[in-house]
């Protein structure tokens, strides 16, 4: 597949041409696009939509779906991202069209695991939900003929004739006249309302059955899942030429690593802490990711490598200077019968690596829970990694106990680590412990927790001068980050254009 | 009926094979142009006959249709040999309702709980032709303690083992194992194939329940009703009051009155759920079909096929007319070995002394044929809906159907 940089092919649409190309707020992104973008636009509109579903999936397993304030946050966290949502508004024709590419984007980024796959789908759909859940009721049938989903509304008399089956039938109907009148039913072939029929809650006659319009909503989100999995294993299989552009490759793999926020390496808080301090905020202000290594490193006067490098970085974000750093690991490696000189040999230069006065003075950044969750997973012998991620739940269970969290909020940490929601379940924790009900903050990154908890133990002091908001990260010119795409951006002449028609292959068949 | 001696079954089978089988409706019923048999192929069903007479198989399972010929399974690419279609089957069995059966159990059945079949077609198969649209239902006798249902629409054939769980998911409600007590619970709404199914088991209630089960005759037994009724609609009180009066009825039917009324007096009060729904349940858990989901789910499931001779008990799995559902009788339904015994008789009484004395046994029963014979009107009357097309041309359909026999 040639990326062809010869063929701009621009479009350029005036007026009512743009509304023709996205006629609804809401789609099945069933066509990839076709026009050209810049390499920028290609990685801002990505990081949006990363940023977009993950205030999705925060506010899925915080509030009930469907329900406010679930509405109300997530209508305002769209809007503030500029995507679209509701229909009849002026200018929708960006915000359609940044939702549209937004989407195929990030399906090259999250098709290549099982885990991404099932995140990706999951957060798709939620949001589509809400989309339909607010569109009015006479765009619903131009949205579903427009999607090629053949549901025929029936007959006011069909639905008379039928009207006490299709009441004793169907949950959602509550069976109040004023509902029954202006509730459209819908007649499809049984077999495409496999998850209503089964459990008896929906009316099937001749081999029909009579939906609903709120349980078409159903039906159509699970044809949308299906569509969306299927898509996402043809795309998977043109990857690898797709990760062999290089301008793609660096940004696909850090979008689905993807941390979007503070990168904790800018030593505001160097010196502050010192080193027999560390004891007693592991205690209090460590993520439990942390704290285990910490405890682990005390016990065994250890740790190997993924632990060393995963707990070192966090140190450093917090404050540890060079000096400070080499002495701590020294002392803890010297108590386990290592020899002072061979520390010096073997360790200290990488604990010096890591600080960027090594080598290619590369000043690494501390690790985003992204990253401890998805890469490197702990085998055995291992520290490092995420409790919630990694730790199976009755070792789990445990070592809440051991660190004093209540049974009911241990149920409730274990219930979201089922859920696959692994920051959320730390953010529990970081309640239980500092015993407040909403920590305020959306939790990405160990040093965010321990930040967040000095501030919380502190009483709020010494806050302004920090700024807290999550912000996406400026091409920083000049400064090589290898892990940082946007650096890496940085260094490619931005003139470059993307011509995405390239891109369509990989998203059909 | 003549006693079955399993021991004889290789001979008889011979002769069924030769004599009995009624292979043109069989073939006409898979309607195919192809049977595989182990793998093998038949072209036509006059080889087919061949094989079979052959082979003599002590059983034939039929299972699905697959995307190539079975025999050539091993040439064909990993993965690309699948099953592509299989009628949905349904196999009720009645060790399945030993919790609520007082007459028989395991595999003994006899004529006071056959009425559960009896009443399990009737209500599934309403269900199968109102509910789903199913056109082309076959209902089989399997030949011991129960009956299979082979549906064949053609879009029946293609449904996945998804669509197939949830059908059979629709079709229950009689759900729990041993330590279950109460096994039905019905809802608010009451569904309309559940209102439905209730009316058919009233049909049959007072006759099977309260008198063939007698489900009230003593402590033991009312006891076990008395366990599904729920204490916030009848108090401990209430319950031991009922103990003590239930013996002074004479029977089941007077003492399921009462039991009712006593139910109707605290419902309104305490139940928030429908009034007759307590009566209902208790109906549906002594009555209502169950299912085993396995055999339906599954499209590479293989099921006993029509005409085959049951080994245990020798009998003949035989199409259950829908018109005469009730008059059905499984301790009517013949044996291989009676049959063999009537295709005797009739060729002595047909051929007289013709033929010669020193002719062998077999050799006189293989000039006669099963027309005769008592399974004659089984296989004659219009069990077979043969699947036309609008034009009323028999549909054919190309085959890689995998059939095992074992021998």
């Amino acid at each position: 597949m040639q990326f062809s940089r010869a063929n701009w092919k621009r479009l350029r649409l005036t007026g009512d041409q743009r509304n023709v190309c996205y006629p609804h707020s809401l789609q099945f992104y069933l066509e990839p696009p076709s026009e050209s973008i810049s390499l920028i636009e290609f990685e801002s509109l990505a990081i949006d939509r990363v940023k977009l579903l993950k205030a999705v999936e925060n506010l899925g397993v915080s509030y009930v779906k469907g329900a406010e304030p679930y509405q109300s946050k997530l209508e305002s966290e769209i809007r503030r991202l500029k995507f679209s949502f509701r229909e009849n508004l002026e200018n929708e024709y960006e915000p359609r069209r940044k939702d549209h590419i937004s989407h195929f984007i990030l399906r090259l980024a999250y098709c290549q695991s099982e885990d991404l796959r099932r995140w990706f789908i999951q957060q798709e759909m939620d949001l589509l939900r809400f989309r339909f859940s607010i569109l009015p009721k006479d765009k619903i049938q131009n949205f579903l003929k427009d999607s090629h989903l053949h549901f025929e509304a029936i007959s006011d008399d069909e639905k008379k004739l039928r009207e006490p089956e299709i009441l004793a039938s169907s949950p959602s109907l509550s069976g109040s006249k004023t509902d029954w009148e202006s509730e459209s039913v819908y007649k499809i072939p049984f077999a495409d309302a496999l998850d209503l029929f089964r459990g008896r809650k929906v009316y099937l006659e001749s081999g029909f059955a009579y939906v609903p319009l709120k349980d078409i909503v159903a039906i159509v989100l699970n044809e949308f899942r299906a569509k969306l999995s299927k898509a996402l294993a043809l795309t998977a299989r043109s990857l690898p030429a797709v990760q062999s552009d290089e301008r793609l490759q660096p940004l696909l793999n850090h979008l689905s690593h993807s941390y979007t926020g503070q990168d904790y390496s800018t030593q505001k808080n160097a010196g502050k802490i010192s080193l027999d301090q560390i004891d007693s905020l592991s205690t209090r202000s460590f993520p439990p990711c942390m704290r285990q290594l910490h405890k682990a490193l005390r016990e065994n006067h250890h740790l190997r490598h993924g632990g060393r490098m995963q707990y070192g970085l966090f140190l450093k974000g917090i404050g540890l200077t060079l000096e400070q750093a080499l002495q701590f690991w020294k002392q803890e490696f010297i108590r386990g019968k290592m020899d002072p000189d061979k520390f010096d040999k073997g360790y200290s230069y990488n604990i010096r690596h890591s600080f960027g006065k090594e080598g290619k003075r590369t000043d690494y950044t501390p690790f985003s829970c992204m990253k401890i969750i998805l890469t490197n997973p702990p085998s055995q012998g291992d520290y490092h990694g995420c409790p919630f991620r990694h730790s199976d739940q009755e070792l789990l269970k445990q070592k809440l106990q051991s660190y004093k969290i209540s049974p009911g909020g241990i149920h409730q940490i274990l219930d979201l680590v089922k859920g696959t929601h692994y920051q959320v379940a730390c953010q529990k924790y970081f309640e239980m412990i500092h015993n407040v009900d909403d920590c305020g903050f959306s939790l990405s990154h160990p040093n965010q927790f321990f930040f967040e908890s000095q501030r919380i133990l502190s009483g709020n002091k010494d806050i302004r001068k920090e700024s807290i908001q999550p912000e996406t990260p400026q091409p920083k010119p000049g400064v090589q980050k290898a892990k940082d795409a946007s650096s890496a951006l940085a260094c490619l002449n931005s003139s470059l254009e993307m011509d995405m028609e390239g891109l369509e292959d990989y998203f059909s068949e | 009926m003549e006693t079955f001696d399993p021991a004889e079954l290789p001979e008889l089978l011979k002769l069924y094979y030769r004599r009995l089988f009624p292979y043109a409706q069989y073939y006409r019923w898979l309607n195919y142009d192809d049977i595989y048999i182990r793998y093998q192929s038949f072209n036509n069903q006059s080889e087919l006959e061949k094989e079979m007479q052959k082979m003599n198989p002590y059983k034939i399972d039929i299972g699905a249709v697959y995307s190539h010929r079975p025999n050539q399974h091993n040439t064909v690419k990993l993965g690309a040999f699948q099953a592509q279609e299989k009628e949905l089957v349904f196999d009720i069995d009645m060790t399945d309702y030993d919790d609520v059966r007082r007459c028989c159990s395991s595999a003994d059945i006899c004529s006071k709980c056959w009425t559960l079949m009896t009443m399990a077609i009737r209500i599934i198969d309403r269900a199968l032709k109102e509910d789903f649209g199913f056109k082309h239902r076959l209902w089989v006798y399997s030949g011991r303690r129960g009956v299979h249902c082979w549906v064949c629409d053609e879009s029946v054939r293609k449904l996945s083992s998804a669509v197939r769980s949830g059908i059979v998911e629709y079709l229950s409600l009689v759900k729990g194992g041993q330590d279950v007590k109460k096994k039905v619970h019905l809802s608010e709404k009451i569904h309309p194939f559940v209102s439905k199914s209730i009316n058919i088991i009233k049909k049959y209630f007072q006759e099977y329940a309260l008198v063939d089960q007698d489900i009230l005759e003593n402590k033991e037994s009312w006891d076990k009703i008395l366990a599904l009724v729920p204490e916030n609609i009848l108090s401990q009180g209430h319950f031991y009051t009922l103990q003590q009066n239930f013996p002074k009825y004479h029977n089941s039917l007077q003492r399921w009155e009462y039991l009712m009324k006593a139910i109707s007096l605290q419902d309104s009060t305490k139940n928030d759920k429908c009034g007759p729904c307590l009566e209902w349940e208790i109906m549906l858990q002594y009555c209502f079909p169950r299912l085993d989901i396995n055999v339906s789910k599954g499209i590479n499931h293989l099921l006993k096929s029509p005409f085959s001779v049951h080994p245990k008990t020798g009998r003949i799995s035989v199409p259950i007319d829908l018109q005469k559902v009730e008059q059905f009788d499984p301790f009517t339904v013949p044996t291989i070995s009676s049959l063999c015994r009537e295709l005797d008789a009739i060729s002595i009484n047909d051929e007289g002394k013709e033929g010669n004395e020193a002719e062998s046994d077999t050799k006189r029963r293989t000039r006669v044929s099963y027309k005769k014979s008592s399974v004659s009107p089984i296989i004659n009357s219009p069990w077979i809906q043969p699947r036309m097309d609008q034009s009323g041309k028999l549909i054919n359909l190309p085959a890689n159907r995998s059939q095992i026999f074992i021998y």
